[in-house]
Formats: structure tokens, C-alpha cells, sequence
């Protein structure tokens, strides 16, 4: 079985998507208070599991063509976009040690995508 | 510092206990939500297009429902794991979830690992376990204050 590129498109898309999910997880849980009615009046939580849920179905069009053991992989380059939200949203410090993670995670996505090696 | 023996060794005790738990419930979590993977791309049929006809496909199809509530309890699980674990130690084990899909695609769906595919998870898995190293002093407190604690206890 062949994966398509659009099939990679779409999961690349998720992921992206899904960072935003992070984001405002985070962005929520840093605001809750310790009472049962802040969970559910807590707007940036909810928005966060829709925008999860939204990535999720990006996700699912991706893996319905292709080979899960490489488009799966391809979910790791949330990471890479998180990174770089937590930077500017929250100021989490870009350490060297993650910045070298995250070229070893792109260029693993990008053996995987065939952007560079033998396929 | 002069604390007596005992106010030593419980926290040290707790801690251990803690980082185990927050390790099993991660483990559990890479499992889960690899087998909620290989549900969802059974459960996903190709001619499906569009938002509302996947979201009415959860409900409709055994495996993507399983394989949504897995990956919802997956989530919730990690969350509950991240808050209290020692990231450096999670995140290696959070990128055993690659290993699971690539070893249950060739089961499931008889897919080829090509030496490319291999070496690209590969490095993938090393890239998210480097993760857990990079995180910033203030965002685990824990884990700074532990080989000085550690130190004290010997």
C-alpha cells in the first residue's frame, strides 16, 4: 500500500491544529480554580478538547488512505509547533536541549515523508 | 541540613512511590493510545469526507468509537501523569507509543517497515525523548531539589 501525500498533508494538518489544543489547555488549567463549576465555566478548556477533537478528525481523513506506521510518526511534529508556542505564549525558555530535539524530530518526520534519503 | 532520620526517608519514599505511579500510568497510556490508533484507522473508512459524516462514523462503527474512548482516556491519563511525574522520565516512555503503532501496523495491517521507515521512527522516537531533557529548571522543581535530597539520604 502506497501513502499518498495528501494523507501526510492531513496529519501534518492535525498536528498543527492540535498544538493550538495544547495551548489552550494549558492557557485553562492554569487558570482553574479548585471548584467543580470552574472546570465547565472554564472556556479555554472546552475550546481546547473542541480544537483536540477537530485535530482528531483532520487525523482520521489522514490514516483512512496510507500506512499508520508512517503517518503516525508524522503526529510528533506537534511537538516541534508547541515548542514554539510555549515559547510565545507562556515564555517557557527554548533550551538547547530542546532545540536539538527538535531538529531531531523534523528531520525524522522528513525521513519518513521521504524528504531526504532513499525511499 | 539537620533533619532527623525520619523526615528523611518518608518524603523520599513518597517520591519514589510517585515517580512509579506517574511511570505505570504512562505506560498504560502508550499502550492505550496506540491501540486506540490502530482502532481509529480501522474504524476510518476512506470514502468519508467531510466533519459532520466522521463525527456521526464515531458513533456508528465499533472500532473508531473504542478507539475515540481509548484515545480520550489516553489523554486524560497522560494529563494526570504529566502533572505530577518528572518529565525527563515520561517522555522517553511516552515515545514508546511510536514503537507500539509501527510493531501493531506490520501485525494488524500487514504494513513493510522499510529500513527507512525504521530509521525514521527511530529518530523520531529519539527526538521526543530528548524532549523530557530540555525542560526548564522552574517547570520541574521536584527534580532539581532530588540528587541534593538524594545526597542527604546517603
Amino acid at each position: 500500500m502506497e501513502t499518498p501525500v495528501s494523507s501526510m498533508i492531513w496529519v501534518l494538518s492535525a498536528s498543527f491544529v492540535g498544538s493550538f489544543g495544547a495551548v489552550l489547555l494549558k492557557a485553562g488549567a492554569i487558570r482553574l480554580e479548585r471548584n467543580w463549576a470552574s472546570l465547565f465555566l472554564n472556556w479555554r478548556l472546552g475550546a481546547g478538547v473542541c480544537v483536540y477533537i477537530l485535530s482528531s478528525l483532520l487525523f482520521v481523513r489522514g490514516i483512512a488512505n496510507g500506512e499508520l506506521s508512517l503517518l503516525y510518526p508524522l503526529v510528533a511534529l506537534g511537538y516541534v509547533w508547541t515548542m514554539f508556542w510555549s515559547r510565545l505564549f507562556f515564555g517557557e525558555p527554548l533550551t538547547k536541549i530542546k532545540f536539538v530535539a527538535l531538529f531531531v524530530i523534523l528531520a525524522g518526520v522528513a525521513m519518513l515523508g521521504g524528504a531526504i534519503g532513499p525511499k | 541540613m539537620s533533619n532527623p532520620p525520619s523526615l528523611v526517608s518518608h518524603p523520599l519514599l513518597d517520591r519514589v512511590t510517585e515517580r512509579q505511579r506517574s511511570l505505570i500510568l504512562v505506560s498504560l497510556c502508550t499502550i492505550l493510545g496506540a491501540a486506540a490508533q490502530i482502532l481509529m484507522k480501522k474504524g476510518a473508512d476512506p470514502s468519508i469526507h467531510g466533519m459532520i459524516p466522521t463525527i456521526v462514523r464515531i458513533f456508528t462503527n465499533i472500532d473508531m468509537f473504542i478507539g475515540y474512548a481509548l484515545y480520550g482516556i489516553s489523554a486524560v491519563l497522560l494529563v494526570l501523569a504529566l502533572r505530577r511525574g518528572q518529565l525527563s522520565l515520561l517522555y522517553p516512555v511516552i515515545a514508546l507509543t511510536f514503537v507500539w503503532v509501527a510493531v501493531l501496523s506490520v501485525i494488524v495491517f500487514h504494513e513493510t517497515l522499510t529500513p527507512m521507515r525504521i530509521a525514521g521512527i527511530t529518530t523520531v522516537v529519539l527526538g521526543v525523548g530528548l524532549l523530557g531533557l530540555g525542560g526548564s529548571p522552574t517547570a520541574d522543581p521536584k527534580a532539581s531539589a532530588r540528587p541534593q535530597a538524594e545526597e542527604e539520604a546517603a
